[in-house]
């Protein structure tokens, strides 16, 4: 047996190794140092109108949602639906973090298919999702009336996400 | 009673495919002859028996017997009757059956066209196919059950996604699967070759037309795929790199370089451990796809409901299959003998280089789709790998591709004089310079990248002109010379679409009140209003639009917005007027304050050259088979 021959069965063997570890991690699952942290402040231009700017501090005081997403981001798709709902509870504000975007298509998604947002902030080249630690789009924050960060969501927001942990963190959040 | 037929159906066939998949190995290792020509009828016995299964499924969805926990999830008695039958494969359970029934199709016709091959081989093929099919089978009766009961039965179902109500959707999955599947027929075709230890010019050319049918489904079932998300997703895009997309376009790549490599082996008997490893890693990498979408352990649009379990069986079942034949591989190729030997100005060469260029290009792209999951099984983190990646990794590779291209066809095997090719070939270096130069300039604004799109696209183009009306004057050329050439045309149609969308496309999205105008490339758009339409499982809001031109009206465009009764998303259909040389795309955005609605029209210039291109491309690969060397055989067969 030649030792070249073998390189394709071992190289194989190493994508089985991972896939099989990768199997039994969810891929919407990741702690985040951040949590209990101070959400970190930033300055950025409202996608809707770039002359007017939106800092987390103005934000103080309440309990509000931050969402990152994209319009190229296939996921969030999924994930507008959901959103939108939970825009409709009034439970709490979402401002959506457009990463990594251009403009008009992030308008013409929102127009196409509804805003969940109170409004959205564009970061055009990533920087403030360095600061977030944004692993991918989507990602979801719930940030507390002091500006803590009490909770991260990475990948999709989900139906059963929102009425098992969300919805109640918010309510707890609210009366404290 | 009869979805427990379909239920029976199955664990039958799978009782049968043991049998296929087992005594005709065995037999053509012992010699048994009793045992080896067991082969052809258990195949056929399988197929009928799949067969039966699949139509028994497709009826409960045509009667909506909600009783099936599968019809309840993915239809509803609203649904028009073509997209029940589509949605027999809109879920997981649905596809996988039509998987292995597309497989047994495949293994059927092998048992029918090999007459004229000797009884070994053919018990070894199909063998390999039964293992394959009994492990499938395994793993829907175990995990993917799609007769499942649901007691007391559902009043009504669930109903199927919207965004896969349309006819594109109906036969996008089957032509993909086609190509996927039928790429275990060169991977039978190559571990019955590596068992019998018989790697010859024969078996390239049994394998040759097959991979080339596969690979015209694979082609056809992906430009499928890519059309509709250009019309249905209401975003004018064609391509995303999403990881279900990937997961199809990686095994073309591979499969695009098998073909290349099979003509080598045919012909000159050359590069055979290379075609062997082709052809088991172009099926792997079917597998693959099916696990990445199948396990829910990458993000995507396309993944279905996640059960470990299904993860874990379906990884078990890669690394069996997988694993055991590069271990056949490892023990059997090194005795394979060298073909002849080429010089470096070869045929040979180009068609190494077009290959490993080929193989970069899957590997980059394979890297980019499991790159999250690599990076969060070593604990480094979460991340997410979006089309800026793919773009400026896929895009290099295949610039060096596109002018091997142009080049490898007017070589000859084993020697050729480079400086003649280059003498023949300075008028396709002009015309693409020109190309490059010229049609910036018309479309009026000069990029690199699109000068360097048309170059490539115009070189590969007059290339191709000037050995037609070469091989022309020698004489009628063959189907196969034909056929090449036509799919090589077709990628130049496809580069010429894909570099006009990228550089010249316009966008404009505006609030329009009735009677208001916007202009996008040359044309005007009119918004005449938006009334109430009524659709057989849906409401839509349905916009009016005049095109015009100079003053003059040229057609009415209706896109729509559409509320389906069983989902809260609110779907866009985009109305799209077509044309050869460019789309008018307009979709209707959301309702504003007092009748105002946001509107997105496009201008796309050539963009259906994209998916024109892609036609060609199977086009050409469908002349290839059709040549007189495959058809000899054929005309024996039916004689």
């Amino acid at each position: 047996m030649k030792a070249k021959f073998i390189i394709p069965l071992i190289l194989f063997l190493v994508l089985v190794g991972f896939l099989a570890v990768g199997l039994n991690r969810d891929p919407h699952e990741v702690p985040s140092p951040l949590i209990n942290k101070p959400a970190p402040a930033f300055e950025l231009p409202q996608l809707a109108d770039p002359k007017q700017v939106f800092t987390p501090a103005s934000m103080k005081g309440q309990v509000w949602i931050l969402n990152v997403w994209a319009s190229w981001c296939v996921a969030c798709r999924e994930e507008h639906p959901i959103l939108i709902e939970l825009s409709k509870s009034h439970a709490a504000p979402i401002i959506g973090l457009d990463y990594k975007d251009k403009r008009d298509d992030a308008m013409a998604l929102l127009a196409n298919q509804g805003s969940p947002y109170l409004l959205a902030v564009s970061d055009a080249n990533g920087r403030v999702g360095i600061d977030y630690g944004v692993y991918g789009v989507p990602e979801t924050y719930v940030i507390d009336k002091n500006g803590i960060i009490r909770f991260k969501q990475i990948g999709p927001v989900t139906m059963e996400l929102l009425n098992q942990k969300i919805y109640p963190l918010i309510n707890e959040l609210n009366k404290s | 009673m009869i979805p427990e037929f379909g239920h029976y159906a199955l664990i039958l066939a799978f009782c049968v495919a043991l049998i296929q998949g087992v005594l005709p190995l065995i037999g053509a290792h012992q010699g048994r002859r009793e045992w080896l020509v067991l082969a052809r009828p258990a195949a056929q016995v399988v197929f009928l028996l799949l067969a039966t299964s699949f139509l028994i499924l497709a009826w409960s969805f045509y009667a909506n017997d909600f009783s099936v926990l599968y019809v309840a999830e993915h239809s509803n008695s609203q649904l028009p009757v073509i997209y029940r039958f589509g949605a027999v494969w809109g879920g997981h359970e649905g596809s996988l059956l039509l998987w292995i029934f597309l497989l047994s199709t495949w293994t059927v016709l092998v048992s029918q066209l090999s007459k004229s091959l000797d009884d070994f081989m053919v018990a070894r093929v199909i063998g390999v196919l039964g293992l394959i099919t009994t492990g499938l089978l395994l793993f829907v009766l175990t995990t993917s059950n799609p007769f499942e009961r649901l007691f007391p039965a559902a009043q009504d179902g669930r109903s199927l996604n919207p965004l896969l109500q349309d006819p594109g959707l109906v036969f996008h999955p089957p032509m993909l699967y086609m190509g996927y599947v039928g790429f275990s027929v060169a991977f039978a075709f190559a571990i019955a070759s590596l068992l019998s230890g018989r790697l010859d010019a024969a078996w390239a050319r049994w394998s040759r037309p097959w991979t080339t049918a596969a690979w015209i489904f694979l082609t056809l079932g992906i430009a499928l795929g890519s059309w509709w998300a250009y019309y249905e997703l209401g975003w004018g895009g064609w391509w995303f790199w999403d990881p279900v997309e990937n997961a199809s376009f990686i095994p073309w790549l591979v499969g695009t370089a098998l073909l290349h490599s099979l003509a080598v082996t045919e012909k000159r008997g050359g590069f055979k451990s290379w075609t062997v490893l082709l052809a088991i890693t172009a099926f792997s990498l079917s597998l693959l796809g099916t696990f990445l979408v199948r396990s829910g352990v990458l993000t995507s649009v396309h993944a279905f409901a996640t059960d470990p379990r299904r993860g874990i069986f379906i990884l078990i079942f890669l690394a069996l299959v997988v694993g055991s034949s590069l271990l056949l591989y490892a023990i059997r190729a090194p005795k394979n003998t060298m073909g002849g030997k080429f010089s470096l100005s070869s045929r040979e060469t180009f068609i190494l280089l077009g290959n490993v260029f080929l193989v970069v290009a899957a590997g980059s792209v394979l890297l980019g789709t499991l790159y999250p999951l690599l990076i969060d099984a070593l604990h480094l983190g979460k991340i997410s790998v979006g089309p800026p990646y793919f773009n400026s990794v896929f895009v290099p590779i295949m610039t060096p591709l596109l002018v091997l291209m142009g080049v490898g066809p007017w070589t000859s095997w084993k020697d050729s004089n480079l400086m003649t090719v280059v003498k023949r070939l300075w008028l396709a270096g002009l015309v693409a310079i020109v190309a490059a130069i010229l049609i910036p300039k018309v479309m009026g604004d000069f990029t690199w990248l699109s000068s360097m799109g048309f170059m490539l696209a115009f070189w590969v183009i007059a290339s191709g002109c000037l050995q037609i009306v070469r091989q022309a004057k020698a004489g009628l050329p063959t189907r196969s010379f034909i056929g090449m050439q036509i799919a090589h045309l077709g990628i130049a149609i496809f580069v010429i679409g894909v570099t006009m969308v990228g550089a010249y496309q316009e966008e404009k999205d505006v609030r329009m009140l009735s009677g208001e105008t916007v202009s996008v490339g040359g044309y005007q758009i009119q918004f005449q209003g938006v009334s109430d339409e009524p659709g057989p499982n849906y409401r839509a809001m349905r916009g009016t639009f005049s095109l015009m031109r100079h003053g003059k009206v040229e057609a009415v465009l209706h896109p729509e917005k559409r509320n389906y009764f069983s989902s809260t998303m609110p779907m866009t259909e985009a109305a799209i007027n077509a044309g050869l040389t460019r789309d008018i795309y307009v979709s209707l955005g959301e309702q504003l304050e007092d009748s105002a609605w946001a509107v997105r029209v496009y201008y796309k210039p050539f963009v259906d050259w994209i998916w024109g291109g892609c036609l060609l491309m199977a086009l050409g690969g469908l002349i290839a088979i059709t040549d007189k060397r495959y058809r000899v055989k054929l005309r024996k067969l039916v004689a």
